[in-house]
């Protein structure tokens, strides 16, 4: 493993003075719960306020709506987002991973169709990866697009897909042919681009522990998808999913999950000083920077067309360990009677997330898995 | 990693290897200067690597000079080579001509300090070189040499530039031990790594185990960590000097600290009984991890230092204030 920490793009500090300002207005009406869910919220009239700044697609060509600008100058606007707790999920899946796969692997025609759509903030993109019986276990999915004149039918039941019942798409990872016998069970899938309007697509929304809708259980039945609707080739469906990883697993997103919390508790706590907080405290803005330095790092190395899988594994493992005992340290910290009506209600919220933090994206036992084989283990 | 700090942290590599696994170790525990390794690094020239290249040294940066004290880290720094070098840095910046051998940082508890000439003060801005003249022996829990000295009349002085700052020696040493831990940690988990490849129990090498696996991927992450904040602490001072570094120097102590809690702990579950005897060379290392938290700063005060400060700010300053600091 290695990190190297990138300089900082040009231009970085008038763009998120730009950011903030924006943030400081949107943010008046952000509830303390919406705060808490941050890219876990959905928001499409906010989405296509972020399009219209120019803040989505920002690595994208400009031929398919995209601005050009550099991986870590995207980095500065996805720090600025969440440290502020800005409700980006309806563009975040689009933005962060369907985008960066169309653009890199899919047809002409659905770069002209799709991209476009995303930068501008209108297009959402859910992800139809866990299956009943494929979770950490993913390649087990049984789902199915079988080839038919003029296209593919699809079959099967996709679950826990955030978002489902909100967005206009899904990049569906299914099987196209058989595992073959004794050989890799990575071979034979597909990744296709699907249209959530179609007919034969029921999404029965899966209600959470918080009593939000979030999660979705979709189901296909005889769904027929054109010619066009594969992404990529097919059978390689694996190996486009899983290259995608590294971006989806090394961003601010894995770890500044709780910093809204962060902020305003060091306010509750100048208020309401508790001797040695000052110690908590300032172990978790260590660590704080050291993750951040972590990310920069693998965001760097993507920028320069590498592949830091493990590094952007690290910085998830690491990442959500901080994101989920932060809430648990300001908790020890502040006792509620002392601590603003946000401030609580946006523990309140954290406190019923942080589960999913270290589950999303891949399991922490997933993650180490991915380390220990890294380290020589398996 | 630049070209030139690859090569140099090959060559020291190469030279700390040589001496022979953990046979220093052993030696200098048992009250023996490595010699022959101490001439080794210091026909180098390392002890003046700090120092400027138009003031005689050999102008590296902190960056480099960090690589540096990861590489002698992982082979549990059995000589006071990185304190030397910041005592060197300390003494060209305010003026004084650095003598030869080895440099006492301060005069309680000075590593090393029995085998020192001489010993460097801070007091304010203002440097003071001393001879030194005797030592009451002591060392911390990595049975390294940590002496209370008594120094003669100051031979030379010189004022630090602003860019120093009060505090140079204790962040200078911050950055060191933080550094230092970073090797280690990387040595004992390839350690721990190796011996779950190796020892088998219940028909199989342990590490096949995803108990065990889980555990060291764990390690891996703090590892990770504590060579970033390091990295990022050195290209601090490098940006900025020292006496604006002390955030990323003080994150770097912290994170350091507790990596080496858990790394050491983490390594001895691995090792089991093996791990714990005389012979075995891990306590070497985790001894020096459980001393190093220590000096320099522990964790907690570095913790309760940054701590302070961001309450002072506030929470609508935390994020701007962390952003600012980017190089």
């Amino acid at each position: 493993m290695r990190f190297d920490l990138p300089d900082t793009p040009p231009g970085a500090e008038a763009l998120r003075a730009e950011l903030r300002a924006f943030l400081a207005e949107a943010g008046r009406a952000w509830t303390p719960d919406i705060r808490a869910r941050s890219w876990m919220g959905f928001d499409r009239d906010f989405s296509r306020e972020v399009g219209a700044r120019s803040w989505i697609g920002m690595t994208w060509p400009a031929a398919y709506g995209g601005h050009e600008r550099s991986g870590l100058e995207r980095v500065v606007v996805l720090e600025e987002m969440l440290a502020a707790g800005a409700p980006v999920g309806a563009h975040w899946i689009g933005d962060r991973q369907s985008g960066p796969l169309i653009l890199r692997l899919g047809t002409e025609e659905q770069r002209r169709r799709i991209l476009p759509g995303i930068a501008r903030g209108e297009l959402a993109f859910c992800i139809g990866l866990s299956e009943p019986d494929a979770g950490s276990d993913l390649a087990n999915l049984r789902t199915k697009a079988e080839r038919v004149p003029g296209g593919w039918k699809l079959n099967g039941r996709k679950i826990w897909t955030t978002f489902a019942h909100k967005s206009d798409y899904m990049i569906a990872l299914v099987r196209t042919s058989p595992a073959p016998e004794g050989g890799s069970r990575h071979a034979g899938l597909s990744q296709f681009l699907v249209d959530l309007k179609l007919s034969g697509i029921s999404i029965r929304p899966i209600r959470d522990l918080a009593g939000a809708d979030s999660f979705n259980e979709v189901t296909f039945d005889d769904v027929m998808l054109g010619e066009d609707d594969l992404v990529g080739a097919e059978g390689a469906g694996w190996a486009q999913a899983t290259s995608e990883l590294a971006f989806e697993r090394s961003g601010p997103d894995r770890y500044l999950s709780s910093f809204p919390a962060l902020s305003q508790g060091l306010d509750a706590l100048a208020a309401n000083p508790v001797p040695g907080a000052e110690v908590s405290v300032g172990r978790m803005v260590a660590r704080l920077s050291a993750l951040r330095g972590m990310s920069l790092s693998v965001g760097g190395m993507l920028e320069r067309g590498e592949d830091p899988a493990v590094e952007a594994a690290l910085v998830k493992d690491v990442g959500n360990v901080f994101e989920q005992v932060l809430p648990e340290h300001l908790r020890g910290l502040l006792d509620p009677e002392d601590s603003p009506a946000e401030l609580r209600a946006l523990l309140a919220a954290l406190t019923q997330l942080t589960p999913t933090f270290s589950l999303r994206g891949g399991t922490r036992e997933i993650l180490r898995g991915i380390i220990a084989r890294d380290l020589g283990l398996r | 990693m630049s070209e030139l700090r690859s090569i140099l942290v090959e060559q020291v590599e190469r030279l700390v290897a040589d001496a022979g696994g953990v046979a220093p170790l052993r030696e200098v525990e048992a009250g023996h200067f490595p010699q022959s390794l101490w001439d080794g690094l210091s026909e180098q020239g390392l002890a003046l690597a700090l120092v400027p290249e138009e003031a005689g040294g050999v102008g590296l940066s902190w960056g480099d000079a960090a690589a540096l004290w990861q590489v002698l880290g992982k082979h549990g720094a059995p000589v006071p080579m990185a304190e030397t070098m910041l005592g060197a840095a300390l003494l060209s910046a305010a003026g004084v001509e650095v003598p030869d051998g080895v440099l006492a940082l301060g005069e309680k508890a000075a590593p090393f300090g029995r085998h020192a000439t001489n010993a460097v003060k801070l007091d304010g801005a203002r440097l003071t070189l001393h001879p030194v003249e005797g030592a009451t022996p002591g060392a911390n829990i990595g049975r390294e040499p940590r002496d209370d000295l008594t120094l003669g009349q100051r031979s030379a002085a010189g004022i630090l530039p602003n860019s120093h700052g009060p505090r140079a020696l204790r962040q200078g040493l911050a950055l060191i031990r933080a550094a230092q831990i970073a090797g280690a940690l990387e040595r004992i988990l390839a350690l721990a790594v190796d011996w779950a490849n190796t020892r088998r129990q219940f028909g199989r090498p342990i590490g096949k185990f995803q108990a065990v696996q889980q555990q060291l991927a764990a390690m891996a992450g703090e590892v990770a960590a504590v060579q970033v904040a390091v990295s990022n602490a050195a290209r601090a001072v490098d940006a900025r000097g020292l006496a604006e570094a002390g955030f990323e120097i003080g994150c770097a102590k912290v994170v350091a600290g507790e990596a080496a809690t858990f790394g050491a702990a983490t390594a001895h579950q691995v090792f089991a009984a093996i791990g714990i005897t005389e012979d075995h060379e891990l306590h070497h290392f985790t001894r020096r991890l459980w001393a190093w938290r220590e000096e320099g700063g522990t964790d907690r005060a570095w913790a309760a230092e940054i701590g302070k400060l961001a309450l002072a700010r506030g929470g609508a300053n935390l994020w701007p204030d962390l952003t600012a600091r980017d190089a």
